[in-house]
């Protein structure tokens, strides 16, 4: 019995002996994997060193206030142009995004729910210049509306689309049955129990997936620029026949250009843009993050 | 009518959508489909024909004398450059994923994670601006003579003249950044789901922790890492403003070496259709909108893939990654 004990003890005491191969090989491996995230974070951080800085500098007040003239002036127009182009493409995809995320959250299992699923997930894959050049054949040709608001919003609103319908989705999932449960048993019918009970709850996180596509919107540009075209002056108010400006259209054309004060307007684009997309994804993720640990 | 046969009809508008693209794509590019034929992927010459002729009558079609629409060079360096980047992304997001899941504290996962995903928010246009503002000087004056020179001396794709930046291996390297988010997120979050028994055990069987993870650890994920290298590849085949502003636009020109320009079938639709507008017979036109419908079935199949492998793994509980 003794004997037994004292082996026992005498091997459990000893150091566990790992071959020095297997250790250098986990060294190198952990080296490895840190070497990886090193670097997508060095490249990170250098692309939004580049961006900000330069952005920055290239910033004036006149950016805000004037409209682009040849290769220097402001953004103003640009600036209107994002605004009113997204602005339209919500419009026209909240609805249906969220009614879309609705169904397939609150009928889960139906076929045709489980449908709109797979092709939301397909629609997303889609590249935004098939949808632009679909804009482009199916509105700007075809219905004759020209570059115009119009077509430049409802190919954002395509896009935006399957983002809606898939954060309204998971954010009503996160709302408890129970909920639904009791209302019905008070004597709700289906829609009050989702219109006037699930969706307030889940209000928050819908409003911000609302904002997480208002940010891919604000950043595409493929989408835009055989459907929106490019003006150098304002809106003019009318839907179609009348092409306007964006931002990300300022970023791909003035940076190509061999002025300095054209180059100086693609950082401005730049810094607007990335700056506001980033500020959307922060203020995303904080809000999520606070209603997941709830 | 009730409520849920409005919903289901206001849901209606996605497949709809999705659709109406396809054919609508197909019904406009329908002419050059029996026009290109097959020519169409294996041509080599996209060429609109003598513009200031009159349109003759060829296969029973209006065109421009002499024109040909083959897009061979689009095809070729839409998968080179997506190879490229899958090459240097999947290696990457491997690591980085299984650094985020193992090596740092969980109080800081989220937030050095929610750090690296930020990348799938910029926007492509910028992604773009950042490849030729800083990638294209630093890789032409830096890193491509002493990769011609030293692997260049062994493999011909590698050799000189590395030219002026502007090609194949610069746009692998942005597409390569732009879809590793894709790959180290939803790898990251496969790698944490994994039951804690499976690592206990490895570790109880006396392997390193490290040995642990990526002989027990990963191979679970196996079929999650491949669901989200489809879903990479899906973006990288149809990226377009990266592409356009790094890639050099390259016109019915295959690459002999890595570094020299190339185009993609997504880019080429931006940086050709001004020209191809000034076709009067709009062959042109609708040889852009077959290039559109064939990046749009590829991007179905693909992604489709994708989704399957994705959602099977969870047990038909989608996963949340991009």
């Amino acid at each position: 019995m003794s004997t037994i004990a004292t082996t026992l003890e005498r091997t459990l005491s000893k150091p566990r002996q790992v071959r020095l191969s297997r250790r250098i090989g986990s060294l190198v491996g952990w080296t490895l994997t840190g070497a990886c995230m090193l670097v997508l974070s060095v490249l990170m951080v250098w692309i939004l060193v580049v961006v900000f800085m330069r952005g920055v500098g290239a910033l004036k007040l006149s950016t805000f206030t004037t409209i682009t003239q040849g290769n220097g002036g402001g953004l103003l127009n640009a600036i209107e142009g994002t605004l009113v182009l997204s602005a339209g493409a919500l419009l026209l995809a909240v609805p249906f995004g969220v009614a879309s995320g609705i169904y397939s959250s609150e009928y889960p299992n139906s076929p045709w729910s489980r449908t709109i699923r797979f092709l939301a997930d397909v629609l997303v894959g889609v590249p935004s210049i098939v949808v632009g050049y679909f804009g482009y054949v199916g509105m700007v040709q075809w219905l004759g509306w020209s570059f115009s608001v119009a077509a430049g919003s409802i190919s954002l609103a395509i896009i935006s689309l399957p983002y809606i319908c898939r954060t309204t989705e998971l954010a009503l999932r996160q709302v408890p049955n129970d909920l639904r449960d009791a209302a019905y048993s008070l004597g709700a019918n289906e829609r009050r129990v989702v219109l006037g009970v699930c969706l307030p709850v889940a209000m928050p996180s819908i409003l911000t997936g609302v904002l997480l596509a208002l940010a891919v919107s604000v950043g595409e540009t493929a989408p835009l620029l055989y459907t929106a075209g490019w003006s150098n002056f304002m809106w003019d108010g009318r839907l179609t026949h009348s092409p306007v400006g964006y931002l990300t259209y300022a970023i791909w054309t003035f940076i190509n250009e061999p002025f300095a004060s054209a180059n100086k307007l693609a950082y401005a684009a730049a810094f607007l843009v990335t700056g506001f997309v980033l500020i959307i994804n922060v203020f995303a993720r904080f809000v999520l993050e606070r209603r997941a640990r709830r | 009518m009730k409520f849920r046969a409005w919903l289901a009809v206001a849901a209606g508008i996605l497949p709809a959508t999705l659709a109406a693209i396809v054919l609508f794509l197909a019904l406009y590019s329908w002419q050059a489909i029996h026009f290109n034929g097959w020519g169409f992927v294996v041509r080599n010459t996209w060429n609109l024909g003598n513009l200031y002729a009159n349109p003759i009558l060829r296969h029973g079609f209006q065109v421009q004398p002499g024109a040909t629409y083959g897009i061979l060079f689009l095809i070729a360096g839409t998968l080179l450059s997506t190879f490229l980047a899958l090459l240097f992304a999947v290696p990457v997001g491997i690591g980085a994923a299984i650094f985020l899941a193992e090596a740092v504290p969980s109080h800081l996962r989220t937030w050095i994670s929610f750090f690296v995903e930020l990348l799938m928010a910029i926007p492509s246009v910028v992604f773009g601006l950042w490849g030729y503002v800083v990638v294209i000087p630093f890789l032409s004056r830096h890193f491509f003579p002493l990769l011609a020179a030293t692997l260049g001396r062994v493999i011909p794709f590698f050799a000189g003249p590395t030219g002026s930046g502007y090609g194949l291996l610069t746009a692998g390297v942005v597409l390569a950044l732009m879809i590793v988010p894709i790959i180290a997120a939803t790898l990251r979050d496969a790698l944490v789901s994994q039951p804690a028994a499976l690592r206990e055990a490895a570790l109880g069987l006396g392997a390193t922790r490290f040995e642990a993870l990526w002989k027990v650890m990963l191979p679970g994920t196996r079929r999650t890492l491949i669901g989200a290298t489809f879903l990479a590849l899906g973006r990288a085949l149809g990226e377009t403003m990266a592409v356009l502003m790094v890639s050099g636009n390259a016109l019915n020109y295959l690459p002999h070496n890595i570094y020299n320009p190339i185009s993609t079938m997504a880019a080429f639709i931006v940086s050709q259709l001004d020209s191809a507008l000034q076709d009067p017979t709009g062959m042109a036109v609708r040889s852009l909108a077959e290039i559109a419908l064939v990046l749009a079935i590829i991007s179905v199949i693909v992604n489709g893939l994708a989704r399957l492998l994705l959602l099977v793994w969870n047990n038909g509980q989608r996963t949340v990654a991009v």
